[in-house]
């Protein structure tokens, strides 16, 4: 294969630092390795700005995971991470090994995934390959996700015409370490300790996969197929058990998970961790086919294989587990002293380069940027909106509710009996921590209309928003795993809206003192007219200390008070759900977003969460307004709810922007606004839980029954 | 020894509702192909296999079926033995 | 008791079912699906998961492992073992169970919280269960709709051997809204629902610790 993807500039820096022409295998491990999907070389400089520690976190970006402590020796580690381009070409198989390859990122570091998040984006269904495409992924991330034993207890799915046949498939992992367990880092060192590959055997499955995934898929993107790997899910239920049997065991130095660039990039990433280097015999790799070529078996993206490094007289103990799995544990190699990755093949010394050239070398791009024009919603849009407007509205709330409920009950909630919120039963998913009182709230938000109408505003609201998701269950916001979406990077509208979005994301964390442990960037989701709407999904873990404490978001009981905790000014239309489904435009400015005031409802929130009693359910105002909040803290509940609004602004019904809706007992009323005031912090009473009746005065009537007569 | 190719086919026994063939039946409908009138999914099994006559070869793969590769109580099979 | 759970390649609910047991007081013992030692136990259980991928069929190729023989001889004679979801698939492939399991008729997993109906509680399992009373637990599988003859239905009637049944609608399109059958000795059970993941009410119900209570010796 030889040099491929790489400019001239790279090809010459690359001779330049090695001081001779590498030779044609090692031109391909270079263009693997400095592929964007490897060498983040568009994003690094930029990604280096965000906060990433905090006293709580235990591991930040630069490893497979993040790590935050919740006290007591128990840790989360999480990650978020994209599949896009092998989705959009084979949807099933795309999906599926992604949930695999995020599951095994968790692994690395020698924790039990507890939970999947799936942040999906597809194009509308009626249209092209979107319904094929949407089927497929949700198929696949099923298909795997179930089989292994890991719940999908969240996640959102948003159709928008930028989506079509440029999906985007972002899977988020949960794991945990108990306090018995020790945690892992990818890591090589120590002379003469064993390169230890487990699990699949390698076939020519997925090469390039890298490669492909940084760049842009064109018209012919079926005829990319061969790139697609396939994932045995059975396989990866018995890695899972295998890694976690030989973890509890001494002597593994380091875990580390092969995906992107297989051996390559696993391999020459620990031992640059490690400051070491590996000296790596490609003949002990198990190999599924027959004549497999040193690229081949290099390159390999073969599903279902993790990499230890385990000290010489404690591996026949190791590989012993992975025998009693029927898997496979080869001794494929040892670390060197010398920072250098070096492959031996059929005798023959056939790769010799340095581990610094291949995981920090490549050059760094920053192209140019430049801002663009977003049309503002126009006064004739305005001025049409009807009332059949706000009731079609209805129709498509109601049915995107039960079309999410239809999809999370085909993934598996419910194994390993943790989950105590559900998924599409509230702002976020709430676990039990097993053998404790602990509870943790994960979330994923991302609005890629707000983004690509306003990217750093939007960020920032993303941010905000997945904060209010957290606080909403009575979590304590600790960590956040960003999965970044962009359009092609040379384009400088693209890397502008990259480098807003940064910032907003930077900003929001800062003012929220929220860190950024992990995080991916994928880049080249389309291109021209139909490049992606930047779409930075924020994934976000908290802690419950004590999940009593747990706030659930449907209406409770009749006659209790509802509260909105905001201003209704705040509403607005622009880059709206309303306005985009109604008159299918994406127009107008991005919802104010003060971090300041979202900062203080945080403070705000921690200090009463932990008081049972105060907030008897509550959910923020996202997409769809007012409306939507009512329409789900009823569906959720079972309650109906009466409410005034004034009457001189459609955006107090359907606009969006930030709120929290709190359910107050009556006699806890005066307590909730004292708390309020000590935070200066703004509410106001809009109405009053009922049984049956959903009223928003002046613009519906109706009962519970009706509206969800198809339940 | 010989060395032969079996192909196994497994389907639901009639009368036993098949999901996916109905699902396939109604995307071919959709997509104006009426005239379909019943899809009945099933597996096939590939398996090369050593014997060394057919009628053998036939009658090991009849009780490889019977015991572990199709369910009696809902599955029936037929089996083509093809010399390699 | 002393309660063996057996985890085959692909067991999935297996910490969840000692997890239910010790929320009971039991200590249960897991047996690996290689060895052919029951360890003494007095009750198998043959839980949830994708035993072998679910390859072939849910549970074809489980009930060929070398522990399998030492079940089907402990319930031959009189042992006690339950089969949940994948459990319960596989002592069907075993024939411990009559009849079989097909896709379910929606043709995808379903992963839910359901309403059963206790037809029978005059067994070991369910005895501390009243009859017609209606419980509520989870189910998670893509091949659940329990099929057998008519024939064969009728003797499982006769007999009472149809212990569970969907109670409203039954999800997955199963034979008489089948949920949960016992062997004519009673000392076999198999159930689609998932009673380990409802032993704590903030999971949602609390309807199958009555089952794992029944495992306690009798004061």
């Amino acid at each position: 294969m030889g040099v491929f993807g790489l400019r001239e500039e790279e090809i010459k820096h690359a001779i330049k630092v090695l001081g001779r022409e590498p030779n044609d295998l090692e031109w391909s491990v270079i263009s693997v390795i400095w592929s964007e999907h490897c060498s983040y070389k568009h994003s690094r400089k930029y990604l280096k700005e965000f906060l990433t520690k905090a006293e709580w976190v235990e591991q930040g970006p630069g490893e497979n995971a993040g790590i935050i402590n919740l006290g007591d020796g128990y840790r989360i580690v999480f990650k978020i991470e994209s599949h896009n381009h092998p989705s959009a070409v084979e949807p099933f198989q795309g999906a599926a090994t992604g949930v695999g390859g995020i599951v095994r990122d968790i692994l690395a570091l020698g924790a039990r995934p507890i939970a999947l998040l799936d942040s999906l984006r597809f194009g509308p269904l009626n249209k092209g390959r979107n319904k094929y495409l949407f089927e497929g992924v949700v198929g696949g991330i099923s298909f795997y996700g179930n089989c292994i034993g890991v719940p999908v207890v969240g996640g959102e799915i948003v159709f928008e015409e930028c989506y079509s046949s440029n999906p985007l498939v972002n899977v988020m992992c949960i794991g945990l370490l108990t306090p018995d367990q020790k945690s892992y880092r990818g890591r090589a060192e120590g002379e003469g300790n064993l390169l230890l590959l487990v699990g699949a055997k390698t076939g020519r499955d997925g090469l390039q996969g890298a490669s492909f995934a940084s760049e842009k898929l064109d018209e012919e993107v079926h005829k990319k197929r061969p790139s697609v790997q396939v994932g045995d899910p059975f396989l990866g239920k018995l890695l899972i058990e295998a890694c976690l049997e030989a973890a509890s065991l001494d002597g593994i130095i380091g875990i580390q998970d092969l995906g992107a660039a297989g051996l390559v990039s696993a391999l020459s990433e620990s031992a640059r961790r490690g400051k070491s280097g590996v000296e790596l015999i490609l003949d002990n790799v198990p190999q599924r086919e027959e004549n497999m070529s040193a690229e081949e078996i290099l390159l390999s993206e073969s599903q279902e294989r993790m990499l230890l490094v385990v000290r010489p007289e404690k591996i026949d103990k190791v590989i012993e587990v992975f025998r009693k799995w029927d898997l496979e544990a080869s001794i494929i190699g040892k670390v060197i002293s010398k920072e250098r990755f070096v492959v031996y093949f059929k005798g023959e010394k056939i790769v010799d380069l340095p581990t610094e050239l291949l995981v920090e070398g490549s050059l760094i791009f920053d192209p140019p940027y430049t801002p663009y024009e977003v049309p503002s919603i126009s006064s004739d849009l305005y001025n049409s909106i009807k009332e059949e407007h706000i009731a079609n509205f209805v129709e498509v709330l109601v049915e995107d509710l039960l079309i999410k409920e239809s999809i999370y009950r085909k993934y598996d909630y419910s194994v390993q009996t943790n989950t105590i919120l559900p998924p599409g039963l509230g702002d976020s998913a709430v676990l039990r921590i097993k053998g404790t009182n602990k509870g943790i709230a994960i979330t994923t938000d991302g609005n890629g209309r707000y983004c690509y109408l306003d990217p750093r505003k939007g960020a920032i609201y993303s941010v905000a928003e997945a904060c209010r998701n957290i606080l909403c269950v009575g979590g304590r916001p600790l960590g956040i795993t960003d999965g970044l979406n962009f359009g092609d990077p040379s384009d400088p509208k693209v890397f502008y809206q990259f480098r807003e979005v940064v910032k907003g994301i930077n900003l929001a964390s800062r003012v929220l003192e929220i860190p950024v442990v992990s995080g991916n960037v994928s880049f080249y989701n389309g291109q021209g007219e139909n490049t992606i709407y930047p779409t930075p999904i924020i994934g976000m873990v908290g802690i419950l200390e004590d999940i009593n404490y747990l706030i659930t978001p449907g209406f409770k009981k009749p006659g209790n008070l509802v509260y909105l905790i905001g201003d209704l000014s705040w509403l607005s239309l622009g880059g709206s759900r309303f306005i985009k489904d109604i008159f299918n435009k994406v127009v107008g400015d991005v919802p104010w977003v003060d971090l300041i005031w979202e900062r203080k409802l945080k403070l705000f929130w921690e200090e009463i969460r932990k008081e049972k009693g105060i907030l008897l359910s509550a959910h923020d105002v996202s997409e769809g307004g007012l409306l939507a909040t009512f329409l789900e803290m009823a569906f959720w509940g079972n309650r109906g709810v009466r409410v005034d609004l004034p009457d001189d602004k459609i955006e107090y019904l359907v606009g969006e922007g930030s709120g929290i809706v709190v359910e107050v007992e009556r006699e806890g009323e005066r307590e909730f606004l004292e708390r309020l005031g000590k935070y200066a912090l703004k509410a106001i009473k809009i109405g009053e839980v009922t049984d049956n009746e959903f009223v928003i005065s002046p613009y519906i009537k109706t009962t519970l029954s009706e509206l969800f007569k198809r339940r | 020894m010989k060395k032969w190719t079996v192909i196994l086919e497994i389907f639901l026994k009639d009368g036993i509702f098949d999901p996916q063939g109905k699902t396939i039946k109604d995307a071919l409908h959709n997509l104006g192909f009426k005239e379909v009138e019943e899809v009945r999914m099933g597996k096939v099994l590939k398996i090369d296999i050593y014997g060394d006559n057919k009628n053998e070869v036939f009658e090991k793969i009849k009780k490889m079926s019977e015991i572990f590769l199709a369910n009696p109580v809902t599955e029936d099979f037929n089996i083509r033995v093809e010399e390699e | 008791m002393k309660v063996g759970i057996v985890i085959f390649p692909g067991t999935n609910c297996d910490m969840d079912t000692y997890h239910a047991l010790k929320i009971v007081g039991l200590k249960p013992v897991y047996l690996w699906h290689k060895e052919h030692d029951l360890k003494d136990v007095d009750l198998v259980i043959l839980p949830g998961g994708f035993s072998y991928g679910d390859y072939l069929r849910a549970g074809a190729i489980a009930r060929f492992s070398p522990i399998m023989r030492e079940v089907v001889d402990f319930a031959n004679k009189g042992g006690y073992v339950l089969g949940i979801c994948n459990g319960f698939q596989i002592l069907l492939e075993a024939g411990l169970l009559p009849g079989a399991m097909l896709p379910n008729i929606t043709n995808s997993f379903i992963c839910k919280e359901v309403y059963l109906e206790v037809l029978n509680n005059n067994n070991f399992f369910l005895r501390r269960y009243s009859k017609g009373e209606i419980i509520k637990m989870p189910i998670a599988h893509k091949e659940g709709r329990y099929y057998i003859s008519q024939k064969e239905l009728e003797e499982l009637k006769e007999n009472n051997q149809i212990v569970l049944k969907y109670f409203g609608e039954n999800p997955n399109g199963s034979i008489e809204s089948i949920a949960g059958i016992i062997n004519k000795r009673g000392n076999v059970m198999g159930m689609m629902p998932h009673p380990e993941r409802a032993v704590e009410l903030f999971l949602g119900s609390q309807s199958g610790i009555n089952l794992f209570l029944s495992f306690l010796d009798e004061e």
